[in-house]
């Protein structure tokens, strides 16, 4: 660090009370651009099968180069099978065979990183960029996924982009960004045994709704998410995206910096020390100005259930449905098309409602904590009958740890299907679906309309333990009862 | 290389009532299953489509009244969910040139600019009444001014607003960012190199 001392001072000056948000905006900045947005430099670009062969023939038609192939690194998840068979090439949806090899040609022509099923590198592409040590504190990051907020977990500014965007990003490694505002949510005191990151993340949407965020980034915060592993707060930012937050992020500190250590693409050596440091300095000050505070007391959150088609309705799993008129008039729509969507009568509790499949995985919960949660709950029992329960790791790399564990015997044994890495039944895009009106205990993120496959399917989203015993049972169930398994 | 200036659009409105319309109900997600955004306006809405024949009703984007719709009225969070292009770029195939709502989610909005389609908010109250106007005279041609933020109908002009940094890519035909983004690459090279994590934290 040799830096001249006014420039320190100048830095210090700058730095007091600044959150996480704008330091990581500033120090990307460009400049600004004459339509008022920010021109932000994007740190690390992710790509995959689903929303980059458009961008890619958008970057051929205006003969634009790739000037940083070096910070994009791509996956296929969304549109593979989880099947060892029908994962063999070319695969047999000839639609996703060719988007399969869209990405394998683009990213060779442009030398972009692939990390593909044949190296044993392939998996969700927010499960791969944590745990390859990709996702670093104080980075922009951009994916033609929503669900890009799952990497604001590491103390980074992630942002879903469409694909124009990823274009943008491949001929600049830049975007056109306003700049948000600020909301610090912190989850004070403890959680009860039973509740679990998901819940964390269905409480808050539930209570801000599914729009609460817009305009807004999400700081979460507090002695939760102190307490929470990597694993568990990358649940949580997630699933900020539903609740309209543009990015959801915490602040690094020493179980991020223990999650990192030794990953692929971390520092090594001196480095790693300039890097803690440089993390260090880049969380929020302790007297940070927000634009709103929240709280959310740990306490008071329950094993969260969703019933309708949006990820704000859902309940305590000891509550009854909500009546439709305690709703505020312009909501009572879309609560009543959820009713009826879902088959679903207000009052009735959510618990005992019977489960047609159950789906643990996703880039919400198909890491390699959230599989063993789940296999605690179904070891030595067997899936209820009649109900086709499926285990889907969320990369090669957690099927390797799992397996090295012995969960995918756990899960086979009680009649779980063990699956191979991908999306899978969180969006349905590959062969694992729902059929007719089945209802799904699901571990993903969304319980839209038609979500997993089916026009008809109907979605509860819920912890992996919830779920497990939910397949266990073959019922929603509250987990808090079989705690002692 | 500007784009087209856009300062209105005018043509028929299709109302499409409630609030949180997904992603995933404009374009589902097995219509994703594509290499170019070709023949995907042909699959907007189709699952509610369906979902709505079933009990013999007729969705708006299945309705011949609004077949030629143009100026696409819908209310709260309007485009949540996903961040994938093919929703608003299944609309825009559709015939939608412009949309007015209550809100929209951020990612959808943002997607919408980049496609030239300008999005208008307004009160509910308002949404309702140009829902109403457009259910009760499906030809009823209306103008929508990008430079105002107003929508006329007949004789009235309503005020709605727009956010100003995407009215004025609209009126500069700059809504497509990437021209001015790319005219900043040797800043953004000097950007870069001085970034922690590029610099190995030196």
């Amino acid at each position: 660090m040799n830096r001249k001392p006014i420039l320190c001072y100048a830095t210090t000056l700058t730095r007091m009370g600044q959150n996480l948000y704008n330091k990581v905006f500033d120090r990307h900045c460009v400049g600004q651009l004459p339509s008022g947005q920010y021109q932000l430099f994007i740190g690390l670009h992710l790509i995959h099968e689903v929303t980059s062969p458009q961008a890619f023939a958008m970057i051929r038609e205006q003969e634009l180069s790739v000037p940083f192939p070096e910070r994009t690194f791509s996956t296929v998840d969304h549109i593979i099978p989880t099947t060892g068979e029908a994962r063999q090439r070319p695969l047999m949806d000839v639609l996703a065979e060719e988007m399969f090899q869209h990405i394998e040609k683009n990213t060779e022509e442009f030398g972009i990183h692939f990390f593909s099923p044949e190296k044993g590198e392939q998996g969700v592409v927010h499960v791969v960029g944590p745990e390859r040590g990709l996702t670093q504190p104080g980075m922009t990051i951009a994916c033609g996924d929503s669900h890009t907020s799952t990497h604001g977990a590491f103390g980074t500014l992630a942002f879903g982009i469409g694909t124009s965007q990823v274009a943008d990003v491949l001929a600049t490694q830049t975007l056109a960004m306003a700049k948000l505002k600020v909301r610090r949510i912190n989850f004070t005191g403890s959680l009860k045994p039973g509740v679990y990151a998901k819940d964390v993340a269905l409480a808050y949407i539930n209570r801000l709704g599914v729009n609460g965020g817009v305009g807004y980034a999400y700081e979460f915060g507090g002695d939760v998410i102190g307490n929470m592993t990597m694993e568990e707060r990358m649940t949580v930012c997630n699933m900020a995206i539903e609740g309209g937050a543009r990015c959801g992020y915490m602040n690094p500190d020493q179980v991020t910096f223990d999650y990192l250590k030794d990953r692929d693409y971390c520092p090594e050596g001196e480095a790693w020390g300039r890097a803690v440091a440089d993390w260090k300095s880049i969380a929020s000050d302790s007297d940070s100005n927000y634009d709103d505070i929240v709280e959310i007391k740990g306490e008071e959150i329950e094993p969260f259930v969703t019933w309708g088609i949006t990820p704000a309705q859902s309940v305590g799993v000891s509550q009854d449905l909500p009546a439709v008129d305690s709703f505020a008039e312009p909501d009572q729509l879309v609560v009543q098309e959820a009713y009826e969507y879902m088959s679903f009568r207000e009052g009735q509790p959510i618990v005992g409602t019977p489960v047609d499949v159950v789906f643990v995985g996703s880039c919400t919960n198909g890491r390699l904590s959230d599989l063993r949660e789940a296999a605690s709950f179904v070891k030595g029992k067997k899936v209820a009958e009649g109900v086709r329960a499926l285990a889907v790791p969320g990369s090669q790399e957690v099927a390797r740890q799992a397996i090295d564990e012995g969960l995918d015997k756990v899960f086979d044994e009680a009649g779980f299907q063990w699956r191979e890495a991908g999306c899978s039944m969180c969006l349905a895009m590959n062969p694992d679906q729902l059929s007719g009106d089945e209802i799904s205990a699901s571990t993903s993120n969304r319980n839209f309309k038609g979500r997993q496959g089916s026009s008809t399917g109907r979605t509860l989203l819920m912890s992996p333990a919830m779920a497990a015993i939910a397949a266990v049972k073959g019922k929603v169930t509250d987990v808090r009862e079989h705690l002692e398994n | 290389m500007a784009g087209e200036i856009i300062s209105q659009v005018t043509g028929p409105g299709i109302p499409l009532r409630g609030n949180d319309i997904d992603t995933d109900r404009i374009i589902p997600a097995r219509f994703l299953k594509c290499v170019t955004f070709e023949g995907i306006g042909e699959h907007a809405f189709e699952d509610d489509i369906k979902g709505l024949a079933t009990k013999g009703q007729i969705h708006p984007f299945a309705d011949e009244r609004f077949a030629n719709g143009a100026i696409l009225v819908a209310n709260k969070n309007f485009g949540c969910g996903s961040s994938r292009e093919h929703a608003p770029q299944s609309l825009k195939r559709w015939g939608i040139q412009a949309i007015i709502a209550e809100s929209y989610s951020e990612i959808f909005y943002g997607n919408c600019v980049s496609l030239a389609v300008p999005c208008f908010t307004t009160n509910h109250d308002t949404c309702a009444k140009l829902q109403d106007v457009i259910e009760a005279e499906p030809t009823t041609e209306l103008a929508l001014s990008v430079a105002d933020a107003t929508i006329t109908c007949g004789d009235e002009t309503i005020q709605l607003e727009i956010q100003s940094g995407a009215q004025c890519q609209f009126l500069d035909g700059s809504w497509d960012a990437r021209a001015g983004l790319l005219e900043n690459l040797d800043k953004v090279r000097g950007i870069a190199s001085r970034l922690p994590y590029i610099a190995n934290y030196a």
